[in-house]
Parts: structure tokens; sequence; C-alpha cells
């Protein structure tokens, strides 16, 4: 049931972040909701619920190097997609190797 | 004004492809639970910032523009893939933005009410976001590609 909660409660709340980003103009500024922490907020919120706030917070730490790694994620898919023309869809699924690679390598070594 | 909101977009979007935002959205919050429970909250909380929504967005988008142009009779365009880039380059902006407010929650939660902390924790990325965007347009550091 915990299960089922967690995906109607997340599935809502990024469905509410990509309508906003979706109404938004330009489009360089509806951008900004396409890394909105819409996923976060969700998990974050129903963590602190079961698990207590120490437990999130714990989890929002480890999210520092997961957004760091997010933001070259996203630089290469720029580069990808405005220099090279590549197409968004190889481009911002061939690059998820990059965001678990760096994201992991720094929760190693940090962490 | 330099920000407008535009609902008449939502007519381009398709039903499924919000369907499909939905299960891909709930599907990332219950990896992410999954991960955490599996690893622990160190582990688990890298998998906040795992970018799952945005190749479908930014797909999504590309197509938009293509079916626009396709529409209007013109073949072969870039104009899709310029579209997508700009919502990379904002997604961006608002990952730099995911950073403070990731730390902000580390740093909040343990000294306040949790809905307050994340909260605040959220206007300051919109905040942030919004400002990195705005000096970004001022002060490009390439030549802009407008889009009409």
């Amino acid at each position: 049931m915990q299960w089922l909660i967690r995906f109607l409660v997340g599935g809502t709340v990024v469905s509410v972040f990509a309508l906003t980003g979706d109404v938004l103009r330009p489009k360089g500024f509806a951008g900004l909701f396409a890394a909105a922490p819409s996923v976060a907020l969700a998990t974050l919120g129903l963590t602190v619920l079961r698990e207590g706030s120490s437990y999130a917070a714990l989890e929002a730490r480890s999210m520092i190097l997961g957004a760091l790694a997010l933001v070259i994620y996203a630089g290469g898919c720029v580069y990808l997609m405005a220099r090279r023309h590549v197409r968004a869809a190889p481009s911002s699924l061939g690059l998820l190797w990059v965001w678990a690679v760096l994201a992991l390598t720094l929760r190693c070594v940090l962490l | 004004m330099l920000i407008k909101v535009d609902f008449s977009s939502l007519r381009q979007v398709q039903w499924h492809e919000y369907l499909i935002r939905f299960v891909l959205g709930g599907m990332v919050t219950v990896l992410t639970g999954l991960i955490a429970k599996a690893y622990g909250p160190v582990t688990g909380g890298l998998f906040l910032a795992l970018p799952a929504i945005f190749p479908a967005s930014v797909t999504l988008l590309e197509k938009h523009e293509r079916d626009k142009k396709r529409r209007a009779g013109i073949a072969f365009t870039l104009r899709g893939r310029l579209a997508a880039a700009l919502d990379a380059r904002g997604a961006t902006m608002g990952a730099l933005a995911m950073v403070v407010f990731a730390g902000l929650v580390w740093q909040l939660l343990p000294r306040m009410k949790p809905a307050a902390a994340l909260a605040c924790a959220l206007g300051s990325w919109l905040l942030l976001a919004t400002l990195l965007w705005y000096v970004r347009r001022r002060h490009p550091w390439s030549p802009p590609r407008t889009l009409s």
C-alpha cells in the first residue's frame, strides 16, 4: 500500500511541475522546471512521514552530490543537442550513464 | 513581460504524454524508495536527483516542434533540437539551484517543521533558478539563438 501511495504522490507532484513547465514561456525559463526537485519533494515528504526528519536529511545530503552530477549531465545534453545537433532522445538517454557514474563516484569518495 | 503563461500550449500535449510523465514520476518515486530501503539513505538520496523525467520531457518538446514545422510544410528543421537544447540549458540552471535546495533541506529539516523546511527550500530553488536564468539571459556567454 505504501508503494502505491508513493507512486500516486510522486506521479502527481511530477505532473504538476511538468505542466507548469509546459505553460511557461520563454522555453529557456520553462526548462528550469525540467530540473525541478519534484521527485525529491514527493520522496522527502513521504520519507519524513515514514522514517523521520533525520533520515530524510541524510537523503538530502546525498542529493547534493546527485544534483552536482545532474549539472554535468544537463550540460552534456546541451552540448550534444545545440552543438552536435544530436536528437533529444539519444542525447538525454545516452548520457544517463554519465550521471550514474558521477553520482556514485562522488558518493564513494565524499561520503 | 519577461515570463509569460501560455495555456494554449497545453493543447499541443496529448493525453498519453501526460500519462507517460505521471507514470514515470510515480515509478521514479517508488524506485528511490526501494533503493533507500535496500542500500540506505546515503545511497538512496543520490537518486532524488535522477534525471528520469528529463529525457521524456525534452523528447516530447522536440517532437512538438518538429510536428509544428511539418504541419507548416517544412520537412527538415533543426528547430526541434534547438528547442530541446534550450530546455536542457534551463535544466542546467535548475540543477544548479537543486544543489542549494538539497543543502537547505539537509540543514533545515532537523531544525524546523518538515513542511516549512521543504517550502523554504523549494522557494529558494525557484528564486535561485530564476535568478540564474535571468543573469544568463542578460549576459549570455555564447551568442543566443533566438526562436520566434
